[in-house]
């Protein structure tokens, strides 16, 4: 976190000030490690298996806070008796499809009491839906939406019966013992009770303690469960919705946030509503009702609401009732549109053309190389950034230009390179980690013909709209009808944020009065609002993201400087601070609680919960949606308003966390049989390589591990530091960090320089040879892991290899993001081949390492025929290669 | 003791150099135990001050590439990675660069630790650089700070041989800057401190390792954490400059570091270099009338 959010760790220094301890779970000794109390060094990859053991730790000794897990999680609900455990089947779940690689989730639902047995409505119904889910990245929705289930279903209070999920739970990490971390992870078994107990002793009633992580858990094949396992751990131990509790997660950009909750994702529209599949939603009404999920609880129930809304606030007058609000002009997708399968497909020549703004994907993407090829075959290409990055000019610098692969003169991308206003030239607002909005008034005119992002779309659409003016085409109308009247200003006609600010809060659309909460919505096309949970940030007229109250002036919540959605809510389900009865659990840790005399929730922070809803509130027969809500349903985006310790339908990849090896890696992995996450997505095509892992053979060739991330010096990609001399000079080449042990086994000289090899590419660094990194011991054997910046690319004042070329495209099925935070390589001493030899060295690699055209490693590994095998090292059954496999 | 003019002990710098009612001496407590080594100093200071470029080099000193205080580098940090136990004095436990393989398996290593303190100039109370300026460039604020002008600084010199810090240098480049050949070195923001405000590094600084206010009372904010540190049971934190009684008088940009001076590069015992000035005039004197004695009883005896 020092690394890469220096201005935020001064808030866990402070907290260190005050007595709190704060614990470093890293591959690497960074900056942080360097003020934390204690660094535990971990084999990269192996995350779950770490908080696995501590989940068992937990269990074993009972050491959850009872009550709060009892009446906030699901921990006692059962769950259907047709569920297989990856215990019972080598690493797999119930309902495998070989096939299609995904789950029916039939077998994991809950027992429900409708004695039907029908399955909840909204529930995946087999594992073609789950196959669609990973292509549309549904988990990113299953992530805002929560689980949407059944909303009564058996119980056992006393967590006893062996299908209660707090009792599966216990038996599916009951193999994640403290030796099992030790092996798997290479922690000592000291060091890893030493957090159990810190973190146990540090929850409960009087104490809660916070999880904080970031990209480093995200970017993994198994990256939403590495997650999943840190929300298991922190409901076990009560600390979900409570102060100092949580799970803050990192962003890796100042408004990133923003960027999905008003989004950037294909899949997703603002406010995290579903984009529609042509597929499958022919209505609006197919739409809305696959986002409401009748039947369940919670506040999604009103997604009509905010589907009109922001079709409103898209289409203006021309959206009625009478055209279901223009739903026939809402583009919809038909698959995956990642960015790495958009990427492939520029590859394949099958898209044109592509904007890229603020992103340097020829750098900063997993597979440089296909990044590039990608871009080299496009018709066009715009870019707008600050400098001439590298996505910009590959066409007459990049490696693929050293290789040959790209040929200048013979590249027919045309690429228009716009200048683009920098942050202190534009006004807007941020949103960031904490989903608070914070406005940004402009500094200072941006220079030239530098513009903002706002000028350009609304420009550009203005312009396409004065092209098609005349036209008759049915075609035209989803661009004309558009509400595109927003007001300008200045000399060159720049937008007003504020209005843009406005129509995202919502208003009334006669009367044009803001609305202060998305509860104001209607759905008959009398209000319209761009995102329902950032309304409420003009409440009353005021622009509530450009407060500035100073901290000393108000409650240790600040709940007065800027505006956090939905409603301003700082802490996410905080009816959770409070006990069943509503009282705090602690007077040390209050912060929302039931005040009986007026009837309504109070405390610090808005309550986020109904108001006047009591803590006796039992829902009556037959009830749905908010109503079904209960007095201790905390959790009010969950289809049962409970957290979840398992979770029946949402995940592409199981119902509860598993250790699985990355992609790459060295070891077999040693739970069981199945190796690597049996669901993600691949790409198998020829330039898209992926070095061996167990069981295949050749793992020898790249025998080391590695792991990128961050210096505090540079940012991502490099196109805002490498250009700049004050930031250039403090980190200005390249470098491979190695520990003494691993130099001297490759003879690598400190300052030296070597190069690091994988399927995919080789590049080249100085050695910074370091005792910060440390070999680990797992399973027996000793793993070296070698560390990598990721900043550099041919462009600026500090040039070098970039680290991203090394990575191929494996995702996480659940939202498609990219492995790249771990993997296997070579290290070798001396700067790497260049021209035409590089391209000769890598494949003389890839060849050695088994890695052929058109053959790939079977993905499941589980023998066959064989689901209770036990021994996991079990050779595969005789012909293990299956046939080409396109994977769409 | 300490009079009027006095080239060591404690003293008040600007009263001493002639300000009648100056404001409260200001300095910096640095708080090296908070430093997450962001370097956001270094780059402030660049900013505000429009310092040049420095060496645009990789060292391999860790993520240090600005090597040491120098002209073009107002605001150093520095990176020492080195085992918990510190090794005895005899077996020179200096940080090398780059980590030389050990014989000691990993499990037997002692605990890493990873230091990190962001240097600058001291603002002596007895500063040898004003001590020995000759043309008067280098003077004392009325803040109690020591400042170039770079207008009236001839490049002589005498003020980078002085400094028993090796702060100060003079510009060797980038080409064609202006103030190439001048001596330059922090100035404690003084065009900053002059209109109220805090100078740029410890505005910079976001974990407060870099704090700026009156001498006095970041001396006893220092104690404090000094205290709490020790009781936490961090044994090795030490204050470094805070002493009046010091070689140097005390300085007005003091530390907290965790370890020994030497480990962050730091002289463990500064003395102000002009301190033995006045004793070495006197022997001066002494010496020449005894020259002039001898001359004379020599010209005496003749006749």
């Amino acid at each position: 976190m020092a690394e890469a959010h220096p201005v935020g760790f001064q808030w866990v220094v402070e907290a260190q000030k005050r007595g709190a301890r704060v614990i470093h779970i890293d591959p690497r000794f960074t900056r942080t490690s360097a003020v934390a109390d204690k660094h535990v060094p971990i084999r990269v990859g192996s995350d779950i298996a770490f908080l696995g053991g501590i989940v068992n730790y937990i269990l074993s000794n009972e050491l959850d806070f009872r009550e709060y897990v009892v009446n906030y999680t699901n921990a006692a609900v059962l769950v259907s008796d047709k569920f297989e455990d990856t215990d019972d089947l080598d690493g797999l779940f119930s309902g495998f499809d070989p096939e299609k690689r995904t789950y029916d989730p039939t077998s994991w639902q809950y027992d429900v009491e409708d004695e039907s047995g029908d399955l909840h409505k909204s529930q995946a119904n087999g594992s073609e839906e789950h196959a669609e889910h990973r292509e549309t990245a549904a988990g990113l929705q299953n992530e805002a939406h929560g689980m949407q289930t059944a909303s009564h279903p058996r119980r056992d209070e006393t967590l006893q019966h062996p299908r209660c999920v707090y009792q599966v739970l216990k038996r599916h990490f009951a193999r994640y013992t403290p030796e099992m971390v030790e092996q798997v992870c290479g922690v000592s078994q000291e060091d890893f009770l030493d957090v159990c107990r810190a973190w146990t002793e540090n929850s409960g009633r009087e104490r809660t303690t916070a999880l904080v992580y970031s990209v480093g858990w995200t970017q993994h094949s198994v990256g939403v469960q590495y997650i999943r396992t840190g929300a298991i751990l922190q409901l076990l131990l009560g600390n979900m919705g409570r102060p100092g509790g949580g799970i803050m997660a990192l962003r890796g950009h100042a408004s990133i946030q923003g960027s999905t909750d008003i989004p950037t994702l294909f899949n997703l529209l603002p406010g995290y509503l579903p984009m529609p599949d042509a597929n499958k939603h022919h209505s609006f009404t197919d739409w809305v009702d696959s986002v409401r999920n009748p039947g369940s609880k919670g506040f999604w129930s009103k997604a009509d609401a905010y589907a009109v809304n922001l079709l409103k606030a898209y289409w203006g007058d021309a959206a009625t009732a009478d055209n279901d609000y223009c739903f026939d002009y809402m583009p919809k997708i038909t698959g995956d549109h990642g960015t790495y399968r958009s990427v492939l497909d520029m590859i394949d020549g099958k898209v044109k053309g592509y904007f890229l703004l603020g992103q340097n994907p020829a750098v900063g993407s997993a597979h440089g190389r296909a990044q590039r090829l990608g871009m080299a075959n496009l018709d066009w290409l715009v870019v707008r950034d600050l400098f001439e990055i590298e996505s910009a000019n590959f066409w007459k610098d990049s490696p693929e230009i050293e290789t040959g692969e790209i040929v200048t003169e013979e590249c027919a991308t045309e690429v228009f390179l716009f200048p683009a206003a920098s942050y202190a030239e534009k006004e807007g607002t941020f949103t960031q980690t904490q989903r608070m909005l914070q406005w940004r008034e402009k500094a200072v005119e941006p220079p030239e013909d530098c513009r903002s992002e706002l000028w350009f779309f609304y420009h550009l659409g203005r312009m396409m709209r004065e092209r098609l003016a005349e036209s008759t085409d049915e075609r035209d109308r989803p661009l004309l009808d558009l509400a595109w009247d927003y007001p300008v200003h200045g000399e060159y006609d720049e937008p007003s944020a504020d209005a843009v600010l406005m129509e995202i809060n919502g208003y009334d659309v006669a009367t044009r009065r803001p609305l202060s909460s998305f509860t104001e919505m209607k759905n008959d096309g009398s209000t319209l609002g761009g995102c329902w949970i950032y309304t409420g940030v003009y409440a009353d007229g005021v622009n509530q993201a450009n407060r500035r109250k100073s901290r000393h002036e108000q409650s240790f919540v600040a709940p007065e400087w800027g505006w956090a959605w939905p409603m301003n809510r700082r802490i996410l389900y905080n009816r959770a601070s409070a006990d069943p009865e509503g009282r705090p659990w602690s007077e040390r840790k209050a912060y929302v609680w039931w005040d009986d005399d007026a009837q309504q929730w109070t405390g610090a922070d808005v309550p986020d919960f109904e108001k006047t809803k009591p803590p006796s509130y039992r829902s009556p027969e037959g009830a749905d949606g908010v109503e079904a809500l209960e007095g201790i349903d905390p959790f009010i985006m969950q289809g049962d308003g409970k957290g979840a310790l398992y979770v029946p339908q949402g995940l592409v990849d199981g119902p509860m966390p598993t250790h699985y090896e990355p992609v790459e890696s060295p070891f077999r992995n040693p739970l069981y049989a199945q190796q690597a996450n049996p669901t993600r997505k691949e790409y198998r095509r020829d330039d898209n390589p992926m070095n061996p892992a167990p069981p295949e053979d050749h793992i020898d060739v790249f025998p080391f591990v590695f792991t990128t991330s961050r210096l505090t010096e540079h940012h991502t990609a490099g196109g805002m530091s490498r250009y700049l001399e004050h930031l250039a000079e403090l980190q200005p080449e390249m470098f491979v960090e190695v520990s003494p042990a691993l130099a001297a086994e490759r003879g690598l000289e400190h300052m030296g320089w070597c190069h690091v090899v994988t399927a995919r590419s080789a590049i080249e660094g100085r050695v910074l040879v370091t005792e910060r990194l440390r070999p680990l011991k797992v399973e027996g054997r000793t793993v070296h892991q070698v560390w990598m910046p990721y900043h550099w690319g041919s462009g600026g004042m500090v040039t070098g290899d970039s680290t991203n070329d090394l990575f191929g495209i494996t995702l996480d099925p659940n939202v498609l993001i990219q492995e790249t935070k771990v993997g296997t390589c070579d290290v070798r001493a001396g700067r790497r081949p260049s021209g035409a030899a590089l391209r000769e060295y890598v494949e003389g690699y890839a060849r050695r390492a088994g890695v052929t055209d058109h053959v790939y490693p079977p993905i499941v590994t589980v023998p066959d025929g064989d689901t209770a095998s036990d021994d996991p090292r079990a050779p595969e059954a005789s012909d293990d290669r299956h046939p080409p496999e396109e994977d769409e | 003791m300490t009079g009027p003019n006095s080239f060591f002990g404690p003293i008040d710098p600007a009263p001493d150099a002639g300000y009648e009612d100056p404001p409260a001496r200001k300095g910096f407590f640095t708080d090296t135990s908070v430093c997450i080594g962001c370097k956001a100093c270094e780059v402030a200071c660049k900013e505000w001050n429009d310092v040049p470029e420095n060496l645009f080099a990789m060292l391999g000193t860790s993520y240090d590439n600005s090597h040491s205080l120098n002209a073009n580098q107002w605001r150093h940090v520095a990176f020492i990675e080195r085992p918990a136990e510190s090794k005895p004095l005899v077996s020179l436990g200096m940080p090398t660069v780059g980590a030389t393989p050990t014989e000691l398996p990993e499990e037997e290593k002692p605990d890493f630790r990873w230091l990190m303190s962001s240097d600058v100039c001291k603002h002596c109370t007895h500063a040898a650089c004003l001590d020995v300026c000759p043309t008067g460039s280098l003077f004392r604020s009325e803040f109690g700070t020591v400042v170039v002008q770079d207008d009236i600084c001839n490049g002589c010199g005498y003020c980078v041989a002085a400094c028993p810090y090796g702060v100060i240098d003079r510009r060797k480049g980038p080409e064609g800057d202006p103030k190439v050949g001048i001596a330059q070195k922090c100035t404690l923001c003084y065009d900053r401190l002059t209109d109220g405000q805090t100078p740029s590094c410890a505005q910079a600084c976001p974990t407060e390792s870099i704090q700026y206010g009156d001498v006095e009372e970041l001396r006893a904010r220092a104690e404090e954490r000094l205290a709490a540190l020790h009781e936490r049971g961090v044994s090795e934190a030490r204050l470094y400059g805070n002493d009046p009684e010091d070689g140097v008088g005390g300085t007005g940009a003091f530390f907290l570091l965790l370890d020994e001076p030497e480990v962050y590069g730091l002289p463990p015992d500064p003395v102000v270099t002009t301190k033995d000035l006045p004793e070495m005039w006197t022997r001066a004197a002494v010496a020449a009338v005894a020259m002039l004695a001898g001359a004379a009883a020599s010209f005496l005896r003749r006749r």
